[in-house]
């Protein structure tokens, strides 16, 4: 019965890798009249339009004293810009629906518009104010920053971020990634508005910015649209976005962080893939038999399917400019933490030796082909994804030809970059939860009340 | 604070382009001759589709003492049917490049499958089997009950926020079984046995309490043929009957606080949830009144109560407000403030309480609910703009006893909206539904304000 569905599956799949390429989002390469280029995936179906950019550099080159400062500039560049101050400006946004927001991630600032194709002429010129001439008056500023600080506060003693800076520091030590970019109470106290009108100059430079869009715009709309966002920006930044690469440890260690949980956080890492990588593709195959897959990994399958340990155990590949890893996370009753541990380190032991199975091979093509426009549902989605395939260098086919980058995986390969890729000995790992009690000590008879 | 219910709220309310007369999302529908509703809501612009089963039962349809059975049954359906054994399901439709999961709320029950509309088929074979052929092996549910254990480790044990919300629930509800978590009662769950998964199995799992909902690209000519044959093909097995939902309200009705020292907490926060009509109960009027009287205090940056105590006064970092009115009985409405550093929870709420009462008085004016009501609809055109999201707004609103009509005329609604019933609402609210109070602190002894300077 069960091998006959299986293979009834099987031959569901192929069918679905054959008519994959049926779905078709063009995408088109926009020159602006001014020089800049953009990727644009153009849809007149919803009256909605999405433009996503960022530009290079990012959270990593925050000085350590003013650890935090692109979180918070980025947090502040929509409050206010131009005539208009902060209610003035968030009014407008409001009333017309506009969505505007920045963020700073490790390696990018991203920008982000989505408006109603009515609201876009609004939407545009608020947001060519924000990139321009940000005004950083004194109420926002104080405002956010209490924010971040109370939002500080609020996380400090949070296991999975506890978890995460403890990890970091262990297996990029010494490296800006390590940081949290977030900062802290003591460092986003120190940011002046001189550091953040100096930041939106370093960081919203043209030779630095990748832009992308979707929705109901056509190429020559879009064009005049980035010539009029971003084309006051300076052609050149000054900043150095050289960081040094970012070596993890040969050996990894375990650290145990002590804290009185009901539930202990536990987070592991080890050396990863760059993006670029030849064997990225095959990485990403592997990675979903093991742990990314959801209920289809193994890890899924033997802590929390066979041994009831977790509700939710699950792995990722995480490149960075500079360096790369693999993670693991898994919550787990504080008492059995180290049986979880020891699952998932027999786990990745396993697939260091022997690598997937075909049959997981094959189910795991089929679903990461099969759910590839699972990713197209939206058009803010769709710009950013366009945004990380120019960030990438993935060329403005890659849409097309990703299913047949994983189609291309065979099991020798698989198996190769399990061999590589899987280090038991390199893993580290942050138990974040009470420290694991002797097995047979006999607990103290309680004194009455 | 009723977990999945906001989601709707959001779809609605936050996202929100056209003046009247506009349609959310276009949907059709129709009945299957055992009584499945079927809903349709076309979007074509990728070839992929949300495709969801919603059960008419929640949390507040258990048997007292059987507290988390409505959501242990959920992690149960994944485990099989004679057709589809024991992990073959999440197999079956991971292998179809699908993804799928389910929730569960106070009032309802969904399982859903994103996946490419060439496979939907197999979808609806593999969910139609399901409703009615469970099997379980008990050793399968003494495993799954340490998950769910687990999973409340995670969500609520493991966050004090979480352990507050729950006393808060308890004591605003009372008997109401919205005062009862959707994932259980720890010692409850411990003693949830596979036949009380049958037991509810039986009762809810059947056409007449389901509704179908497909979002995607996939017209009506297509959808009604599959429904047929795969859910029509399931014999009627009982008739739809109303759910019986307390309607108790605390009487005399009180405004209760509840104080929670946790020393994982270093930042105070101060909240209130009011009991409030419905969309099921109380007066349909009130409740489109009380969407925009949320959106105008406490929905962005330039809502009203978000100016006074946040920019203006300073008492708090942050103030929301938000209103739930998608429920078999009772809706919720909530406020939330952050106290700023240095400032105590009981200076920031008699800040709160004054520029409310001040509002209720004569603060509510025309200017700022015509504002509201456009906000409201500046940004209707996001709502279908995901299947996905389009799909779990549609059906949340159906599983509690919206219809299709209440849905699609929602921008109309809104926009008749009177200046007097937002100022009656309101003043009703404050004072004739009981509230509880929830005050999460550090560890008594620690600084108050936390560690910030």
């Amino acid at each position: 019965m069960m091998s006959f569905i299986r293979t009834s599956f099987c031959a569901a799949g192929l069918v679905l890798s054959l008519a994959a390429p049926a779905f078709a989002i063009t995408v088109k390469e926009v020159k602006s009249p001014g020089g800049l280029t953009a990727y644009l995936a153009e849809d007149h179906t919803n009256p909605i339009i999405a433009i996503t950019f960022g530009f290079k550099g990012g959270s990593a080159l925050d000085p350590v004293a003013k650890l935090g400062l692109s979180s918070m500039t980025t947090a502040l560049i929509d409050e206010g810009a131009g005539s208009l101050d902060s209610f003035a400006f968030q009014t407008v946004l409001e009333d017309r629906a506009i969505r505007i927001g920045f963020s700073a991630e490790r390696d990018m600032v991203r920008g982000n518009l989505v408006a109603t194709t009515p609201n876009s002429a609004k939407a545009f010129e608020l947001m060519q104010m924000a990139l321009t001439s940000p005004r950083f008056d004194a109420e926002p500023v104080e405002r956010i920053r209490r924010q971040i600080q109370v939002g500080l506060a609020s996380r400090q003693e949070n296991p999975s971020r506890i978890a995460r800076k403890t990890l970091m520091e262990a297996v990029f030590p010494n490296h800006p990634y390590a940081r949290e970019d977030e900062g802290t109470p003591e460092t986003i106290a120190a940011v002046t508005v001189d550091d953040m009108r100096a930041w939106v100059k370093r960081n919203f430079a043209q030779d630095r910015l990748l832009v992308s869009a979707s929705g109901d715009i056509t190429p020559a709309q879009l064009g005049k649209t980035m010539d009029m966002l971003f084309g006051q920006l300076p052609k050149t930044s000054g900043l150095d976005t050289n960081l040094p690469e970012a070596s993890v440890p040969a050996k990894g260690q375990t650290i145990r962080v002590e804290k009185n949980l009901p539930q202990s956080m536990v987070l592991m890492a080890q050396k990863g893939l760059k993006r670029q990588d030849k064997d990225w593709y095959i990485a990403t195959v592997d990675d979903y038999i093991f742990g990314s897959g959801s209920f289809a990994s193994r890890l899924m399958d033997e802590v929390r399917e066979k041994r009831g340990l977790a509700y939710g155990v699950s792995t990722s590949l995480q490149p960075y400019d500079h360096g790369a890893l693999m993670f693991a996370n898994v919550g787990t009753r504080a008492d059995q933490a180290d049986i979880s541990v020891g699952v998932i380190r027999d786990e990745w032991k396993k697939m260091h030796d022997a690598g997937p199975t075909q049959a997981e091979l094959d189910g795991a093509k089929q679903y990461l082909t099969g759910a590839w426009p699972l990713r197209f549902t939206s058009t803010g989605s769709i710009a950013d994804i366009l945004l990380a395939v120019q960030r990438d260098n993935l060329g403005i086919d890659y849409l097309d030809k990703r299913n047949s980058l994983i189609e291309a995986v065979t099991l020798d390969d698989a198996k190769r970059v399990a061999k590589t890729l899987y280090d038991p000995d390199g893993l580290t790992v942050v138990i974040v939860g009470p420290l694991p009690q002797p097995a047979a000590k006999p607990q103290a008879p309680k004194p009455k009340p | 604070m009723r977990g999945f219910v906001l989601g709707l709220m959001l779809a609605f309310v936050g996202l929100n382009a056209q003046p009247a007369h506009a349609v959310v999302y276009g949907a059709e529908t129709f009945m299957l001759a055992n009584g499945m509703q079927v809903v349709l809501i076309p979007n074509h612009r990728a070839p992929v589709v949300s495709h969801m089963v919603w059960y008419k039962i929640g949390s507040a349809d258990e048997t007292p003492g059987k507290s988390g059975i409505a959501h242990f049954l959920e992690h149960l359906m994944f485990k099989g049917t004679p057709k589809y054994p024991a992990g073959t399901i999440t197999d079956m439709v991971a292998r179809n490049g699908g993804d799928q999961n389910a929730f569960t709320s106070t009032d309802y029950t969904a399982y859903y499958e994103n996946i490419a509309v060439d496979r939907l088929p197999l979808m609806m074979e593999m969910e139609a089997d399901r409703m009615r052929n469970l099997t379980l092996d008990v050793k399968e549910v003494d495993t799954e009950r340490e998950v769910i254990i687990e999973e409340r480790r995670m969500r609520t044990d493991n966050v004090p926020g979480s352990l507050l919300g729950e006393r808060m629930n308890a004591a605003l509800w009372m008997t109401n079984h919205y005062g009862i978590p959707i994932i259980g009662w720890e010692a409850e769950m411990r003693g949830l046995s596979r036949d009380d998964a049958f037991n509810v199995y039986k009762a809810y799992y059947a056409p007449h309490n389901a509704i179908l909902v497909v979002a995607g690209d996939i017209t009506m000519d297509k959808l009604k043929p599959l429904a047929e044959k795969y859910y029509g093909a399931i014999p009627r097995s009982g008739e739809y009957k109303p759910r019986a939902r307390s309607t108790f309200l605390q009487s005399p009705r009180a405004d209760t606080q509840i104080v929670m020292s946790h020393e994982r907490v270093r930042q105070p926060t101060w909240s209130r949830e009011i009991i409030a009509p419905s969309y099921a109960v109380g007066n349909r009027a009130d409740v489109h009144a009380l969407e925009v009287f949320s959106e105008m205090i406490g929905g962005g940056s330039t809502a009203k109560l978000y100016r006074t105590l946040v920019v203006d006064q300073k008492v708090a970092a942050s103030f929301g407000a938000g209103y739930d009115g998608d429920a078999v009985s009772y809706g919720t409405f909530s406020v939330s403030m952050t106290p700023s550093p240095g400032v105590t929870w009981q200076q920031a709420e008699a800040a709160y309480t004054k520029a409310m009462e001040a509002l209720l008085k004569d603060g509510i004016t025309d200017a700022e609910v015509a504002q509201a009501k456009r906000r409201m609809l500046a940004g209707l055109a996001f709502a279908k703009d995901s299947p996905i999201s389009a799909a779990s707004a549609v059906g949340a609103a159906l599983a509690v006893g919206q219809t299709i009509v209440d849905i699609e005329t929602w921008p109309d609604e809104v926009g008749k909206v009177t200046t007097a019933q937002v100022r009656s609402a309101a003043r009703k609210l404050f004072t004739e539904y009981a509230s509880v109070t929830g005050v999460l602190l550090p560890p008594s002894g620690a600084d108050a304000a936390g560690e910030a300077p």
